[in-house]
């Protein structure tokens, strides 16, 4: 089959399978629909491979041309290159992964044939994103994951307890997205202004040969343009200031977290940034503002995760940690080692999700962790692969975490030794609330309800295999990227496979010699070591228990508080605007209303009233009207045309 | 010479008899002038050799739509004038209207230049007499003339329904 | 008769300007309703005339064909017209046109 027709449909299958469920999911039976569901993003995963396989350099495909105007043409295309395809490979991967669990674990739920469709729609509308080869394609998968992440979240708007909560995290997670999605669009209108096309591969090579109008190292135009290009980054990928979405889009069903809000759609704003990367690099000053939001979020989000009870909040703060630690990648123009991280990330952070959620339901629903504890025993594939997990995402020595991880701060600590001071606290962080939460709930006595302990259970098979897939990706992900100190052959080749990519292969890293990367590495593996020894004593030798709500003082208050983030937010910005609208409403709805239209529609009825004094039934004065209106007619001709001589 | 004299002759008589139409108190008279009109009207066709116009203008406006006039009049018993005064200040708006409209076709065919296929308007033309119409009717414009028919038996039919009497309901 | 007799078309162009004017006026005018008939069949009597005259002056036939038609629908107009008119006399037992207004605004 041709590169086209495979593209087309490996495109095509999940949004098929999500018409067939939507459409026909109702009449189904369960095994069916989400058999469908997983099955299209499996056969995907399968093109991608072969993707994988053959591709060596980068193939567009254009499927047809959407706008033709003189200046400018806009197609529909899809570039196939080493990063789209390693993106689309995550995408899929994890998303059958992911589609299998959710199998096991929305069987009880009513809309489940609902959450299939949204969720290959959302594999269909990622894989536009990274696919697409121009902004305009990215910008439709962009709003479409922003969409399907809206639905996904408030799967269950109609619950009765919790269902106002859930569209309310909904619908903060749109706005802010769609906050983003402005710099998204002003920076397309800027580029296609000045590039007259929104093509990556057109612009990157008009970036390198220059003399394009106002694109030049850090020229305003460029700098304008990289920003609005962050703004969405941050909207998407949840950094300072638009990140309070992440924690609250919790709310959706635990797949989606593990999909969405870790493994794919955080990751846009990462792989937007990377392939935008001849921009950035003419922008330093834009990297530099990357840079400290990137150390600034990561830094305040594991400060906010260090006292969360709910075991999906811990996890969601740590992603945006982790999505900051990835946006210093960015920021250091290190784009390859940003993609390994989300590479390393996708796998322990699904993982993490995942084998949560095998923790909730097998708890009967209950998400707080001061309610459990000692499940090492009753569900030990959950608890065995979450360990993984935790080691991974610390940094422990050997782990895909500690690679990617590592791999980042050695840049940063030749760039700029004080962030990279910060940066270890904030891993420091990490690993401490990870331990934290690892501890609390799977070691130590039970402290659940009785009802829960008699019906706290290991979860299916559905659900454990994927756990145990991820696992093992989480220990052997780190291969991947190898540093060049232990294998000469083999090291760095995800670094040396996407440098095919557009630009990517051009960039300088700025390289440590071996001894501070050798010091480096040690730092990082004994402060994990360190770190998971302290909390084992804390947490399972003193038994120490997170303490409850009224007992918090200090910085515990803050953190848990989530430093009031929300609040402030909300007296700064939400109240402003209720105010401003309720204010023009009670101008503009009664001044236009009553004056306008009202008066509008009461003209009209005198004036009609008025004219209909003319209709008085006599036929006489009807044939007066007439004959003056003919003497008018003829006199208007006669003006136009008699010659007054 | 003399068919011009003749000409504007028919011309002033024809505006005078209509002049009396519409200023005759009596509703059977104002019929009777304007069926002179009529005749007169005709004789000018007859002047410009329009022949066959001149003979169905008789026939049937004169003829049958005048009858026509007449029946209704005397049917209705309205012989006797029994029309109420119009206001003299309707009179005088009426007047000046017409005058009006009067002058302005007056003045908007005042200059007009004809082009026409004669120098001169020759009475003696070809194009009146019957067997040209004729021709003219039957070839180029037989459709019309086919379709006059249908318009005359939804006229007959409407005046016959019209004009019915009510049946006497059973109260 | 001399056939080189001319009578110039704006002779007739003005009378039968001045016979529809007349008819015009005597439809303003007069409240009898049969009056008012005749003085349309008057108008379009007046155009018939204006009709021909251009014939003859152009040679052209085609507007005596149109005459002929204009006096088949005068023909049936005052037909049904005064039909109407009875009906109406049957109702109001007048023909004052002024008497006619129910249909006002």
């Amino acid at each position: 089959m041709s590169i086209s027709m495979l593209l087309i449909s490996l495109l095509c299958l999940p949004l098929l399978g999500a018409i067939i469920n939507g459409l026909y999911g109702k009449h189904l039976s369960k095994g069916i629909s989400g058999g469908i569901g997983t099955a299209t993003v499996a056969i995907s995963f399968l093109i991608v491979l072969t993707f994988f396989g053959q591709i060596s350099e980068p193939v567009k495909v254009t499927l047809f041309r959407l706008i033709h105007l003189d200046s400018f043409d806009i197609n529909v295309s899809f570039l196939i290159d080493q990063l789209s395809v390693w993106m689309a490979l995550i995408i899929t991967g994890i998303g059958t992964l992911i589609h299998l669990f959710s199998m096991g674990y929305m069987k009880h739920d009513e809309g489940y044939y609902k959450f299939f469709t949204y969720l290959n729609l959302f594999i269909f509308a990622m894989l536009l994103l990274v696919l697409g080869s121009n902004y305009f394609v990215l910008f439709f998968g962009w709003e479409g994951v922003g969409i399907c992440s809206f639905l996904l979240i408030g799967f269950h708007y109609s619950d009765p307890i919790k269902g106002i909560s859930n569209s309310l995290a909904a619908r903060k997670a749109f706005v802010m997205n769609r906050i983003g999605d402005a710099g998204l669009v002003f920076a397309a209108f800027m580029l296609l202004n000045t590039f007259h096309t929104l093509e990556f591969d057109s612009i990157a090579k008009m970036v390198k040969e220059g003399g394009v109008e106002g694109i030049s190292m850090n020229s305003i135009l460029i700098i304008a343009i990289t920003l609005c290009l962050f703004l969405a980054a941050t909207g998407k990928s949840a950094q300072i200031p638009l990140f309070t979405w992440l924690p609250d889009a919790m709310a959706g069903p635990t797949p989606v977290s593990a999909l969405i809000h870790a493994a794919t759609m955080v990751t846009a704003g990462i792989y937007m940034v990377t392939r935008s990367n001849f921009l950035f690099e003419l922008a330093p000053y834009a990297k530099d503002v990357m840079l400290y939001i990137g150390v600034a979020t990561s830094l305040v989000a594991a400060f906010m995760a260090l006292r969360q009870n709910d075991i999906k909040k811990v996890l969601a703060y740590s992603t945006v940690s982790q999505l900051g630690l990835m946006v210093v990648a960015l920021g250091l123009g290190a784009y390859t080692v940003a993609i390994f991280h989300v590479t390393t990330h996708a796998f322990f952070k699904a993982l993490l999700f995942l084998g949560s959620g095998s923790v909730i339901h097998g708890m009967s629903d209950e998400q707080d962790i001061r309610m459990m504890g000692g499940l090492r025993k009753i569900m030990p594939i959950t608890h065995l692969t979450f360990l993984i997990g935790t080691l991974a995402i610390s940094g422990f020595p050997l782990f895909s975490g500690f690679y990617s991880k590592d791999e980042i701060i050695g840049y940063l600590f030749v760039e700029n030794p004080i962030l990279y001071g910060v940066m270890m606290f904030s891993i420091v962080l990490t690993a401490v609330y990870m331990f934290r939460l690892y501890f609390l709930t799977f070691h130590g006595e039970f402290r659940g309800t009785e009802h829960q302990k008699d019906h706290a259970h290991e979860s299916p098979i559905s659900m454990t295999l994927p756990l145990m897939v991820l696992a093992v990706l989480s220990v052997f992900g780190g291969l991947l990227n190898l540093p060049g100190l232990f294998l000469h052959q083999g090291a760095h080749w995800l670094n040396h496979y996407l440098s095919g990519a557009a630009g990517l292969g051009l960039i300088e890293h700025p390289e440590s010699n071996v001894n501070t990367t050798l010091l480096l590495m040690g730092v990082a593996s004994s402060v994990s070591i360190a770190i998971l020894i302290w909390a084992y004593v804390t947490y399972v030798k003193q038994g120490s228990l997170a303490k409850a709500d009224s007992d918090l003082k200090g910085w515990e208050l803050l953190s848990s508080k989530k430093l009031y983030w929300d609040e402030l937010y909300h007296a700064l910005i939400t109240k402003p605007v209720e105010w401003l609208g309720e204010q023009l409403k009670q101008v503009i709805e009664i001044k236009v209303l009553n004056a306008g239209i009202f008066g509008l529609a009461a003209l009209t009825e005198k004036t009609g009233n008025q004219v209909r004094k003319l209709q008085n039934g006599l036929v006489s004065s009807y044939l007066f009207w007439m004959v003056i209106g003919l003497i008018m007619l003829i006199v208007s001709y006669l003006i136009n045309t008699i010659h007054w001589n | 010479m003399i068919a011009t004299i003749i000409t504007q002759l028919l011309g002033a008589l024809a505006v005078a008899s209509a002049m009396m139409v519409v200023l005759s108190k009596h509703p059977v008279r104002s019929v009777l002038y304007l069926v002179v009109t009529f005749f007169f009207i005709s004789g000018l066709y007859i002047m410009m050799n329009a022949q066959f116009l001149a003979i169905v203008n008789i026939i049937v406006y004169a003829g049958a739509i005048m009858v026509l006039f007449l029946f209704v009049l005397m049917l209705l018993n309205l012989n006797k004038d029994a029309e109420p005064k119009t206001p003299t200040i309707i009179w005088i708006i009426s007047t000046v209207a017409g005058g009006v409209l009067f002058l302005v076709l007056v003045a908007a065919l005042k200059d007009i230049v004809l082009v026409s296929q004669k120098d001169d308007f020759a009475p003696i033309s070809n194009i009146g007499l019957v067997e040209n119409l004729g021709n003219t009717l039957f070839t180029k414009f037989v459709v019309p003339f086919e379709i006059s028919s249908i318009l005359f038996i939804s006229a007959m039919v409407g005046a016959v329904l019209l004009a019915k009497r009510d049946k006497p309901t059973i109260d | 008769m001399g056939s080189s007799a001319t009578v110039n078309i704006d002779f007739f162009v003005i009378l039968a300007s001045l016979l529809f004017v007349i008819g015009a006026f005597g439809v303003m005018i007069r409240r009898n309703m049969i009056v008012l008939l005749m003085c349309i069949e008057l108008m379009l009597n007046a155009v018939n005339l204006l009709f021909v005259s251009f014939s003859t002056y152009y040679g052209n036939a085609d507007a005596q064909i149109f005459v002929f038609f204009i006096i088949v629908v005068a023909a049936a107009e005052a037909t049904v017209g005064l039909s109407i008119l009875i009906l109406a006399y049957r109702h109001l037992r007048s023909i004052d046109v002024s008497i006619f207004n129910k249909l006002k605004g």
